[in-house]
């Protein structure tokens, strides 16, 4: 079956519509199709505005730095069933670990500069592992960093996935971008993950199977059929 | 002596103006060195072949061993000749013959 490609983080301000519909065509274009987009309190109503007659499938994400535990799990309370992709910025090791470890997080996200906020070690490798909690790659800064910043983020991801990989944790590659010239093909931003140790398979599952199943996932939970895991309404009775 | 293999890749630039081959071919070299170091661009054997100036897709070679890296710096390349720029991989292929017909 052909693979469908799924760039997670679009960093688009649906206000600019000029921009977000120049971006969505080129996102379609070069082969994407579906696209998360963050942060849009009204997402539906924002995507129609644009007029867009594409066959993008639109995904709904919020992003969320949460200060500590109870700020995480207040924002998950409220948020949870209005979005489709529920990603967390890890800033702490507390706010890290406890989104680890939340089946309601889909993403765990870490800043790419900061490398002493980077608390992806193999303790939070495994709590990722057991709630099936995503690591999300920004492959963004790869594009615009350069010399020995660039080899820092290099050498602290070839750990991480080495980690995610042992633990079996799902890596999403996204382009994390908001501008259309470092938009990439979903191959060529597969190609990246050969720099931080994904072999071929794994970087092109990274931009396609493994969002598409946290996506399809979503869906399913949110929809007003879904009961439990494996159980769906199919019909109501009078 | 076994013969190298080699891979032909068809490249669709996106960039203002229009550069020269030189140009296309120093900032391939220049994002390969960076991600892999001389020696490792050494390695790779790059060579342009044609630039369809009307249609800016470049063909170039390089050696199948290093195909993976080649594409990893291709996409970090977001200048050619000081203009923002970026290069799509449109196909890659054994032979110049089957790589025209993919991109005809």
């Amino acid at each position: 079956m052909k693979r469908q490609f799924v760039d997670l983080h679009l960093r688009l301000n649906l206000k600019d519509q000029k921009t977000s519909q120049r971006i969505i065509i080129k996102a379609e274009k070069l082969g994407y199709s579906k696209v998360g987009i963050p942060n849009q309190e009204t997402f539906a109503e924002q995507i129609n505005n644009l007029g867009l007659q594409t066959n993008i499938d639109f995904v709904s994400r919020i992003d969320y730095r949460p200060r500590n535990q109870e700020d995480l799990t207040r924002f998950l309370r409220k948020y949870r069933r209005k979005y489709e992709i529920v990603c967390v910025q890890c800033e702490n090791k507390e706010t890290a670990r406890q989104a680890a470890k939340d089946r309601r997080v889909d993403l765990l996200n870490f800043p790419s500069l900061d490398y002493h906020r980077r608390f992806f070690d193999k303790a939070e490798a495994e709590l990722s592992s057991k709630c099936q909690t995503a690591f999300e790659i920004d492959i963004k800064p790869l594009l615009v960093l350069e010399g020995p910043p660039r080899t820092r983020l290099l050498s602290m991801l070839q750990r991480e996935v080495a980690l995610a990989l042992r633990f079996h944790v799902p890596i999403v590659i996204s382009s994390g971008v908001f501008e259309e010239k470092f938009l990439r093909k979903p191959r060529d931003m597969a190609s990246l993950g050969l720099l931080f140790g994904l072999g071929e398979k794994e970087s092109l599952d990274a931009v396609s199977t493994n969002p598409s199943t946290i996506i399809d996932r979503n869906r399913e939970k949110l929809s007003s059929s879904f009961i439990a895991p494996g159980i769906k309404l199919l019909k109501e009775g009078k | 002596m076994k013969r190298a293999k080699r891979r032909y890749l068809a490249l669709q630039l996106e960039v203002e103006g229009i550069p020269s081959e030189r140009e296309i071919m120093d900032s391939i070299w220049t994002a390969v060195t960076k991600l892999f170091g001389e020696v490792g661009a050494s390695l790779t054997g790059l060579t342009m072949i044609k630039f369809d100036v009307e249609r800016r897709i470049a063909v170039i070679r390089t050696s199948l061993v290093s195909l993976h890296s080649v594409r990893a710096s291709l996409a970090t390349i977001t200048s050619i000749a000081e203009s923002d720029a970026s290069v799509h991989v449109l196909a890659v292929s054994g032979t110049l013959k089957a790589l025209y017909d993919r991109i005809e």
